[in-house]
């Protein structure tokens, strides 16, 4: 250091003559914070608990159909349409039930996420129940990684204007979600949520949403083809609303976690 | 002669794209600002969402953010960057054209922004929300912006590269890195496209960026600001160069850390938001070094606070500045962060630094710029007066009714009655918020009077420049005899 206040020497003066001696140094600090908080995360161990605990994650993800869907063919082995132009179909068999572990979601959940995050849902509703006593009661078991593990983009939010979702799979019916969404202050008066009639009048477009799981699993989301084409089905006669309802009332529910059992290291 | 030098750089500068960087600025001020003051009503009076998609509390908050630090912090920036970096380097911009189709190009951003996010087209990433055609040219005019500015430092005429480009340098770069690693994503629709990243991963890369936004875009280029506005305001040199020198260093190196603590006690593993949190709380000092040598440049000149509403609003941008980089270790605690995260207290935190730091030292420096880009006094110095006083007290009032609302749900939510459960349900904590949601709105109303009455004034001092021709005669294009 220089003993006047207002003069540099060594690197620093350097530094201050040479411009592009100053960007090369900026670009290596700038970097080491990013690379040492982020880089670790794709490969410690300890980042998902799955890796711990095998059966919170679904192990027939991209291997089965989330929703097998048998259609009715035509001749030339075409898929038969109704003349509303929806698929005929002959059967739908689950093959996941809620507790069975972390899997991709289905089309209709998937539209459902859609509207959630095209309605800004995250800026007022977390998805990340926190480790403390009150949490627990108010919301539930406390989150992990593994449970947004196929969530591109994640939803933990940074807000609770309204109460957490990462466990609100379940405890409503699909009628008051349908009523709540609607007209929020027709069953919660204080609340002060936007109401969402339009939802109801929109229908989704299974082509779309094939086309959103063909891109989800070009990133690594385990996907099977049977469950891409299960979209047809399970989309038809489908509103925005209904999605909405279908990806609310799984979010929590996939995985069992026992109580007393240790997730986090 | 302050004047003559000004006239004699305006012959020598390309001032053209600053004078419209400026102005854009404050139009962009006045609507983000109305964006906001109309998002905080419905959060107190629900019915103005009108059952309307488009003006939807969850679609118009991306609006508001994205038009302030992007449209309003993004032409201040970009304006006071390329008149800084020409006046510190003693040359012309090395390439106007660039620095136009900057301009123009960073508009275009804006507008696709206004269009489509109403639309809820969205990547539902915080600050980052807008979809990926627009993400792309977000970068290319970046990247135009960054080289343009390089450039000019390299052609300088000066021997040493004045501190305030160093910061400008510092923003630049990181912004590059946050905004590719963090936009990056796989399309399925010209306007749909999911994130590469998921869950914890996706989670620290958005916070990284959510963070580095702050103290990057937000906080080191308004330094590059302070640190040739403040001075030259106040005509006065830097209290101290060495101060300068080390926060410089700490705040690069340091800032970049942060994002974790933005994930305490999530699903993020332990030892990240613990680092992050600890070199948060190691940032106090670079933080304040910055605010110190800004303020103490004034000393022994402390009088000019009483005359100068220019150098009060840089002044006070200062101290919030000061304030909110305490309060934001404090936050990162995981005690405190326990109790403040999730709630208004968060909003609160965000606005002292936006509406007193960031808002503060820009509009410090555009009313600076005002007179030396029209060559000319403002059109009212009262004016500028009861701006000074609505922005502050704006600002105080919606700060406190955040910090009030922020620490009362906190602690609604973790309070326990007397047979051991929860004292009230999650809906009174929203009830009990009304009040204070309406204080928000008149606290961002009375800021948002201020930031009209500062619209009204620099375009009469347009007017003004215009009817005196001043900015004609300072080119030289007026004969002696006509000015």
């Amino acid at each position: 250091m220089s003993d006047s206040n207002n003069a540099s020497n060594g690197l620093q003066a350097w530094l201050e003559r040479n411009i592009w001696g100053l960007v090369i140094a900026l670009a290596i600090v700038l970097s080491v914070g990013g690379i040492v908080e982020i880089v670790p995360l794709f490969y410690l161990k300890g980042t998902e608990e799955a890796t711990r605990f095998p059966q919170i994650v679904w192990d027939k993800a991209g291997k089965e159909p989330i929703v097998a869907v048998t259609y009715e063919h035509d001749a030339k082995g075409k898929i038969k349409r109704d003349e509303a132009g929806d698929p005929v179909v002959v059967e739908m068999k689950e093959n996941w039930v809620a507790g069975d572990g972390v899997r991709p979601y289905t089309a209709l959940e998937l539209a459902g996420r859609d509207v959630y995050q095209r309605e800004g849902c995250y800026l007022c509703h977390s998805q990340m129940v926190r480790p403390f006593r009150d949490e627990r009661e108010r919301y539930g078991h406390y989150s992990l990684a593994s449970e947004s593990m196929f969530d591109h983009p994640f939803q933990w939010g940074s807000k609770r204007t309204g109460p957490d979702l990462a466990r609100v799979g379940g405890k409503y019916s699909d009628q008051w979600q349908r009523q709540h969404l609607t007209n929020p202050r027709s069953v919660v008066p204080e609340s002060v949520m936007p109401s969402y009639p339009w939802l109801a009048k929109r229908e989704i477009s299974a082509k779309r949403m094939q086309r959103h799981m063909r891109g989800l699993r070009a990133i690594g989301v385990p996907y099977s083809d049977a469950d891409i084409e299960a979209a047809d089905g399970l989309l038809a006669g489908k509103t925005e609303m209904d999605a909405t309802i279908a990806y609310l009332q799984v979010l929590g529910t996939m995985a069992k976690l026992e109580p007393g059992v240790d997730y986090r290291q | 002669m302050e004047a003559t030098a000004d006239r004699l750089a305006e012959q020598k500068y390309s001032f053209d794209v600053v004078r419209w960087f400026t102005i854009m600025a404050v139009v962009y001020l006045v609507v983000g600002a109305t964006v906001g003051v109309y998002i905080a009503s419905e959060l107190a009076w629900p019915f103005l969402n009108f059952d309307t998609p488009y003006i939807s509390f969850g679609r118009l908050r991306p609006l508001h953010t994205n038009a302030v630090i992007f449209a309003f912090g993004g032409c201040v920036l970009m304006g006071t960057a390329f008149y800084t970096v020409q006046r510190t380097c003693g040359v012309k911009l090395w390439s106007e054209k660039l620095a136009w189709y900057t301009f123009w190009g960073w508009n275009l951003v804006i507008v696709l922004a206004v269009l489509t996010l109403p639309l809820g087209l969205t990547q539902s990433k915080e600050y980052a929300e807008l979809e990926w055609p627009i993400d792309i040219l977000i970068a290319a005019v970046w990247l135009a912006f960054t080289f343009n500015f390089i450039m000019t430092i390299a052609i300088r005429k000066t021997s040493h590269i004045y501190v305030s480009n160093w910061f400008f340098l510092g923003m630049m770069i990181m912004i590059v890195y946050l905004h590719v690693v963090n936009s990056l994503a796989i399309p399925v629709g010209l306007f749909k496209s999911y994130s590469l990243f998921s869950g914890v991963q996706d989670a620290m890369i958005q916070w990284w960026w959510g963070h580095n936004a702050v103290g990057f875009y937000l906080t080191a280029g308004f330094l590059g600001i302070m640190y040739y506005f403040v001075p030259k305001q106040a005509n006065r040199p830097v209290y101290s160069y060495r101060l300068s020198v080390i926060h410089f260093w700490a705040l690069m190196f340091g800032y970049v850390w942060l994002g974790a603590h933005h994930l305490q006690y999530t699903a993020l593993p332990d030892w990240t938001g613990s680092l992050g949190a600890a070199v948060s709380l190691a940032m106090i000092i670079p933080s304040w070094g910055g605010a110190v040598n800004g303020m103490m440049t004034l000393s022994g000149a402390w009088d000019k606070l009483r005359t100068d509403y220019v150098l009060r609003f840089l002044i006070i941008a200062l101290a919030f500045y000061a304030m909110s980089t305490f309060e934001g270790p404090v936050m990162s605690l995981k005690t405190v962060n326990a109790l403040s995260h999730y709630t208004d207290w968060t909003i609160g935190h965000v606005h002292s630094g936006a509406l007193g730091w960031v808002a503060g030292i820009s509009i410090g420096a555009i009313y600076h710029l005002m007179t030396r880009l029209w060559h000319t006094e403002m059109w009212s110095e009262s004016l500028v007066n009861v701006h000074f006083w609505t922005a502050t007290i704006g600002t105080v009032i919606y700060v406190v009714a955040m910090w009030v609302s922020g620490i009362m749900q906190g602690l609604m939510w973790r309070a326990y009655d007397e047979y051991g459960t929860l004292a009230y349900t999650f809906v009174e904590s929203v009830a009990a918020m009304h009040p204070y949601y309406a204080m928000r709105a008149v606290g961002g109303g009375i800021f948002l009077l201020g930031a009209i009455i500062m619209l009204f004034n620099i375009l009469m001092t347009v007017r003004k420049s215009a009817l005196q021709g001043s900015l004609r005669e300072a080119r030289g294009t007026l004969t002696p005899a006509a000015a």
